[in-house]
C-alpha cells in the first residue's frame, strides 16, 4: 500500500499542499437476523476505498474512490486540491494545526476468535435457539435475533511522516420480543435496544451476552407490558439502568463536549452546543457523584482504537471531573484544529465513517465512573419512584440542554422494594439541573460498557461506532410521563 | 460508469448464478458536498463509489452479498458468496419468488441534469459566497450544505427483470445563527442551477431576525401552524411508522386496524408517487418494479399501504415498487409522499389561530409509541407565538410530545403551495398545515 500513499502525499507536495493525508480501509461486514422462525436476511458485504485530506491555501478539501490504482490516487488527489482552492475562496483565516511527531505503527485487531471464520452454521444454529425460545413464550407476536460482526483494516498516512495500520474486529448480537394488543404495541430487547450489544472483540463475546438465558424472560417482560400499568405523569425519583444511562451520557455528555459542535462547525445539522468555552472549568455541570471521562483505550470500546484518523494517539481524560472541584466541566473531545484554536491539549476524537468520510470530531468511550453503593442497597434506599430500563425513544435540542427519553420497561419502587411493570415510560428534563439531581451511582459491581453502533452527525451524514460505561444511577425529583 | 457498463457488470453477475434465481441490483452514485459554518467552507467533500448486491434463491434459502469492488473476479467471488449463504441458510417458508418484469416508464425529461452532473467545486463555492453576500450588515452567520449528486440505479433478475435509471440531485440548506436566534430555509431539485441561492438567503435571515430575543412561553396543548418544513419530517415517520406492508402485516401499524376508516381530517390526502413532476423521480425500485402511485390517505380514510414482492406475495398482491435495497428489515416503505393542497396562505393560517404557535422545523423527532403514532422532538430554527391571530414573538424551542395522526385529524387549513423536501431516502411534496391542537410538554431556553 506504502505505493499508494507515497504517490499520494508526493502529489499533494507537487500541488502546493501544505499539509495531506491518506486512508486506505477495507471493510467486511456479516449481518444475520433471524424473526419469528423464518430467516430475515444474512449477508455479508465488503466496501473498501481510500480518502484524501489536504490543506490548500489555508482551507480543506476532501475526495475519495473506491477505486484504489495508482492513476486514481493521483486524480483522486488532484480533486482534492481543487476542492480546498474552492474552499479558500470562502475564509476568514488559515487552518491551523496542533503540532504532531511523525508515527509508524502496525496494531492488530483485539480478537481471539475471527467471527469471519465461525462457521455459518454455527451462527444459525444459534440463533435459531434464541429466536425459537423468544418465540415460545405465549403472547409473543413477533421474535427475533441478530448478530452483526465488522472487521476493518485502516491504513493511515501524512505529509507529516505518519504511517499507520489498524486492525479492528466488532462483534455483537442481540434479540426482540414484540406483544401487540388492541391500539398497543409493546417491545423488549435484550441486551440492549437497536441491536443488543456490541464490542470490539472477537466471535468470543458472543457467548458472554446471554441471549439464550434471558430469551424467555424478554420475552414474558414484553407480554406482561401490554396489561401493565401506563406510566404516571408528576415528579418522581428515578434510577436508569445502566444502558440508559449510558444513552443519557451519549446525548447530554458526550455530543455537548465535541468541540466541533462548540465552535459552530456542525450548526447545520446536528447543531452547536450549551457547553461553550466561558464555561469551561466554571460549570457545574453535575453533582459531586458525577464524573464523566473520555476514554479511547478502554479494552473492547467501540471507541477504543490507538491512533484517531489523524493519527494522533488514543488519550483518556475527564470531561466532567471530581477531585479539585466536584461535578465541574473541564474538557471538550478535540481535534488538531479545534485544540489548537482554543490553545487546548487535543483529545484525539477525529474519526471517519470509513473511507469516504472527512473526519469529524467523535465520541470514543464516554463513560461516568461507578460510585460505592451496590445496586440492590440503591433499590433499597429508594422510598417511592421508578426503575427505567432499555432505551426506546431519545431526543434532545440541538444545543443538548432539553432532553425527553423513554425506555421500554421501567418497574415501580416502593418502600426500597421493586414492584409491578410500568409501561410507556419516560422522563424529561434539562442536562446541568438533572446531572445536578443525581445522588448516587451503584458501585463497579454494576458498571458494564455498551456498544452504539448508530451515532450519527455530519454532512453527508455519517453513522460512528462508540461505547459508554456506566453503572446505574439515581436522579431526584425528575418529570416523568408528559405533563398535559 | 455508463448504463451500458453497469447492465454489463449485472448481467456477469446473473451469468456466474446457478441458483434458482438470481437478482443483481448496482447503485453508481457520485456524490459532492461543500459545507459551511461561521460563514466560511469549513468541509469540502467528494465521494464516488457505487455498490454491487448479489440476492440468491435455492429452494427458498437466499443468501445475499454485497460489494464495491466491481472487477470480474470480485463480482463472481460475490455471486459465490451469496451462494454459499443460500445454501447454508434455513428454508424462508413466506418467501414464494423474486418478481417477474413489468412495464417501466421512462423517467421524464429533467430527472437527469447534465449540468448538474458536472457541477464544480468552484460553482458550489460561488453559491456559498453569493448566501454569505447577502448577510452583509447583518448580525448572523451562515452554516450550511450545497451538494450536487449523481445517482444510477441497475436492477436486473433472472426472470427477466431489466431496468435502469438515473438521476441527479441538488440541494441547499442554511441555518443562520445571530446571537439569540437561528433561521432557517432549503431548497432542492433535480438541477443545481435552479437552486435560488438568493431567496434561500432572504428566508432564513427574515426567519432569523424576527426570531431573535426569544421568550419562554406556556407549554400546552394549543393550535400550531406548521410550515412545509415540519409537515414533511411528520410524514417520514407516518411513513416509517405505519405505511409500509410489513408493519401492516405485522400488526405494529396504526393502519393495520384501521383500512377503510377515516383517520386524519376530510381534507387530508397523501398519495407516494415516484413519477409525480415536482417530486424526486423514481421510476423503479430496488426490484425493478415499476413505482406505482399509492392511495394511503384519502379524503382521509385509511386506503392503503405500500408493498414489495415478499410482502406483495403473502397477501397475493402484485409490488407496488417500494422496495428498499437489500438486506432490508424495514421492509418496503413510501419514499415519495404528496400531499394534496388545499386553498390557504400561511398568512390566512395564522389569522386563523386564537392561541397557538408558527413552527418553522422539527428536530430530533423519534417514535414514543408506533401505533399511536406518538412522536416527541423539538421546534427549531424559527417558532413564533401567535396570538389573536398575528404574530407577537418569538419562542423558545419547545418540546412536544404529540400524535401526527391526531394532528392530522385536527388540520383545520392546508396550505395551496407545496415544497419539495429531502425525506429518509426520497423526497416529500407537502403544503402548511394548521391544526387544532398539538401538545407542547417543554421548552428550552434558546
Amino acid at each position: 500500500m506504502r505505493e499508494f500513499t507515497e504517490l499520494c502525499l508526493s502529489t499533494a507536495k507537487r500541488l502546493g499542499c501544505a499539509y495531506a493525508d491518506i486512508r486506505i480501509i477495507r471493510r467486511e461486514q456479516q449481518s444475520l437476523a433471524l424473526k419469528s422462525g423464518n430467516v430475515e436476511s444474512i449477508a455479508n458485504g465488503l466496501d473498501a476505498g481510500f480518502g484524501v485530506r489536504v490543506l490548500k491555501n489555508g482551507a480543506w478539501g476532501f475526495a475519495s474512490s473506491r477505486t484504489l490504482t495508482g492513476r486514481k490516487v493521483e486524480e483522486i488527489t488532484a480533486l482534492a486540491v481543487r476542492i480546498a482552492e474552492a474552499s479558500a475562496r470562502v475564509k476568514e483565516r488559515d487552518v491551523v494545526l496542533e503540532p504532531l511527531p511523525k508515527v509508524e505503527a502496525y496494531l492488530p485487531a483485539d480478537c481471539r476468535i475471527d467471527p469471519f471464520h465461525v462457521p455459518l452454521e454455527e451462527k444459525i444454529q444459534f440463533l435459531t435457539q434464541v429466536d425459537d425460545k423468544v418465540r415460545a413464550v405465549p403472547g409473543v407476536t413477533i421474535s427475533r435475533a441478530t448478530l452483526d460482526f465488522w472487521k476493518e483494516r485502516k491504513i493511515f498516512a501524512s505529509s507529516e511522516g505518519s504511517f499507520i495500520e489498524q486492525h479492528k474486529v466488532e462483534s455483537g448480537g442481540g434479540l426482540e420480543a414484540y406483544a401487540v394488543g388492541e391500539n398497543d404495541m409493546q417491545i423488549r430487547s435484550f441486551p440492549n435496544s437497536m441491536g443488543g450489544n456490541v464490542r470490539a472483540l472477537g466471535y468470543e463475546f458472543i457467548a458472554t451476552l446471554g441471549l439464550l438465558e434471558n430469551a424467555e424472560r424478554i420475552g414474558q417482560e414484553a407480554v406482561s407490558l401490554l396489561t401493565a400499568k401506563p406510566c404516571p405523569s408528576g415528579e418522581i425519583d428515578i434510577i436508569l439502568d445502566s444502558s440508559q444511562l449510558g444513552l443519557q451520557i451519549h446525548e447530554s455528555c458526550g455530543h455537548p463536549t465535541e468541540l466541533d459542535r462548540v465552535l459552530g462547525t456542525e450548526a447545520s445539522y446536528a447543531g452547536t452546543s450549551f457547553m461553550m468555552p466561558d464555561l469551561l472549568g466554571k460549570l457545574q455541570y453535575g453533582s459531586k457523584h458525577v464524573t464523566i471521562y473520555a476514554d479511547a483505550t478502554i479494552p473492547g470500546g467501540l471507541g477504543t482504537f490507538a491512533y484517531d484518523d489523524e493519527g494522533f494517539p488514543a488519550q483518556s481524560a475527564d470531561l466532567v471531573k471530581e477531585g479539585l472541584k466536584e461535578g465541574l466541566f473541564v474538557s471538550y473531545l478535540t481535534s488538531r484544529e479545534t485544540a489548537a484554536a482554543l490553545g487546548l491539549k487535543n483529545s484525539a476524537a477525529m474519526r471517519a465513517d470509513g473511507w469516504g468520510r472527512m473526519p469529524i470530531i467523535r465520541m470514543t468511550n464516554i463513560s461516568i465512573r461507578p460510585g460505592t453503593i451496590p445496586f440492590e442497597e440503591l433499590i433499597a434506599d429508594t422510598e417511592h419512584g421508578l426503575y427505567l430500563i432499555t432505551n426506546k425513544s431519545w431526543s434532545i435540542d440541538d444545543k443538548r440542554l432539553n432532553f425527553q427519553f423513554g425506555t421500554e420497561i421501567a418497574y415501580e419502587i416502593e418502600g426500597g422494594k421493586l414492584g409491578a411493570p410500568v409501561k410507556n415510560a419516560t422522563y424529561t428534563g434539562m442536562t446541568p439541573q438533572f446531572w445536578n439531581s443525581c445522588d448516587a451511582v451503584a458501585d463497579e459491581n454494576s458498571w458494564f460498557l455498551w456498544g452504539l453502533t448508530n451515532c450519527g452527525k455530519g454532512q453527508p451524514p455519517q453513522s460512528m461506532h462508540v461505547g459508554h460505561g456506566a453503572s446505574p444511577a439515581r436522579f431526584r425529583n425528575v418529570q416523568v410521563g408528559v405533563k398535559k | 460508469m455508463k448504463r451500458d457498463e453497469i447492465l454489463s457488470i449485472l448481467k456477469q453477475a446473473l451469468a456466474a448464478s446457478q441458483a434458482d434465481q438470481a437478482e443483481a441490483v448496482l447503485t453508481v452514485q457520485d456524490e459532492q458536498l461543500t459545507r459551511f459554518a461561521n460563514s466560511i467552507i469549513h468541509q469540502n467533500t467528494s465521494q464516488e463509489d457505487a455498490t454491487l448486491t448479489v440476492r440468491l434463491v435455492v429452494d427458498q434459502r437466499i443468501g445475499i452479498a454485497t460489494t464495491n469492488r466491481l472487477d470480474p473476479e470480485e463480482v463472481v467471488k460475490t455471486v459465490r458468496l451469496a451462494a454459499e449463504i443460500a445454501r447454508l441458510s434455513p428454508k424462508n417458508s413466506e418467501f414464494k419468488s423474486l418478481p417477474g418484469p413489468q412495464a417501466i416508464l421512462p423517467a421524464p425529461a429533467g430527472a437527469y441534469v447534465g449540468r448538474t452532473a458536472r457541477y464544480s467545486p468552484e460553482e458550489r463555492a460561488e453559491g456559498v459566497a453569493k448566501l454569505v453576500g447577502k448577510l452583509k450588515g447583518h448580525p448572523v452567520k451562515a452554516s450550511g450544505a450545497f451538494s450536487t449528486s449523481v445517482y444510477k440505479l441497475g436492477v436486473v433478475n433472472s426472470l427477466g427483470v431489466e431496468a435502469y435509471t438515473e438521476a441527479t440531485r441538488a440541494s441547499l440548506s442554511t441555518v443562520l445563527l445571530s446571537p439569540t436566534s437561528a433561521g432557517y430555509a432549503d431548497r432542492h431539485g433535480t438541477s443545481a442551477a435552479a437552486i435560488d441561492v438568493e431567496a434561500v438567503a432572504e428566508e432564513a435571515l427574515e426567519r432569523t431576525l424576527r426570531a431573535q430575543d426569544p421568550q419562554l412561553t406556556e407549554v400546552k396543548e394549543m393550535e400550531a401552524v406548521f410550515l412545509p418544513y415540519a409537515v414533511a419530517e411528520m410524514l417520514d415517520y407516518l411513513g416509517y411508522m405505519g405505511l409500509g406492508a410489513l408493519s401492516y402485516q405485522e400488526k405494529r401499524s396504526f393502519m393495520s386496524d384501521a383500512m377503510g376508516q377515516p383517520v386524519a381530517a376530510e381534507g387530508i390526502s397523501i398519495w407516494d408517487d415516484g413519477l409525480h413532476p415536482e417530486g424526486w423521480i423514481v421510476p423503479f425500485d430496488f426490484e425493478g418494479q415499476p413505482k406505482e402511485k399509492v392511495a394511503l390517505i384519502e379524503n382521509g380514510v385509511a386506503m392503503g399501504v405500500v408493498y414489495d414482492s415478499f410482502t406483495a406475495n403473502l397477501e397475493g398482491k402484485r409490488s407496488t415498487g417500494h422496495a428498499l435495497p437489500q438486506p432490508n428489515g424495514f421492509g418496503p416503505l413510501p419514499l415519495n409522499m404528496v400531499m394534496a393542497p388545499g386553498n390557504a396562505t400561511i398568512e390566512e393560517m395564522i389569522a386563523d389561530t386564537e392561541d397557538g404557535v408558527l413552527v418553522t422545523r422539527l428536530w430530533y423527532v423519534r417514535p414514543v409509541h408506533p401505533k399511536l403514532t406518538l412522536i416527541t422532538g423539538m421546534t427549531r430554527d424559527g417558532t413564533f407565538k401567535i396570538d389573536h391571530g398575528r404574530i407577537t414573538a418569538p419562542l423558545c424551542n419547545l418540546r412536544f410530545t404529540s400524535s401526527i395522526l391526531g394532528a392530522l385529524k385536527e388540520a383545520q387549513l392546508i396550505g395551496f403551495e407545496r415544497k419539495l423536501q429531502a425525506g429518509f431516502f426520497g423526497g416529500n411534496l407537502v403544503p402548511a398545515l394548521k391544526v387544532r391542537a398539538f401538545t407542547f410538554n417543554g421548552q428550552t431556553t434558546y
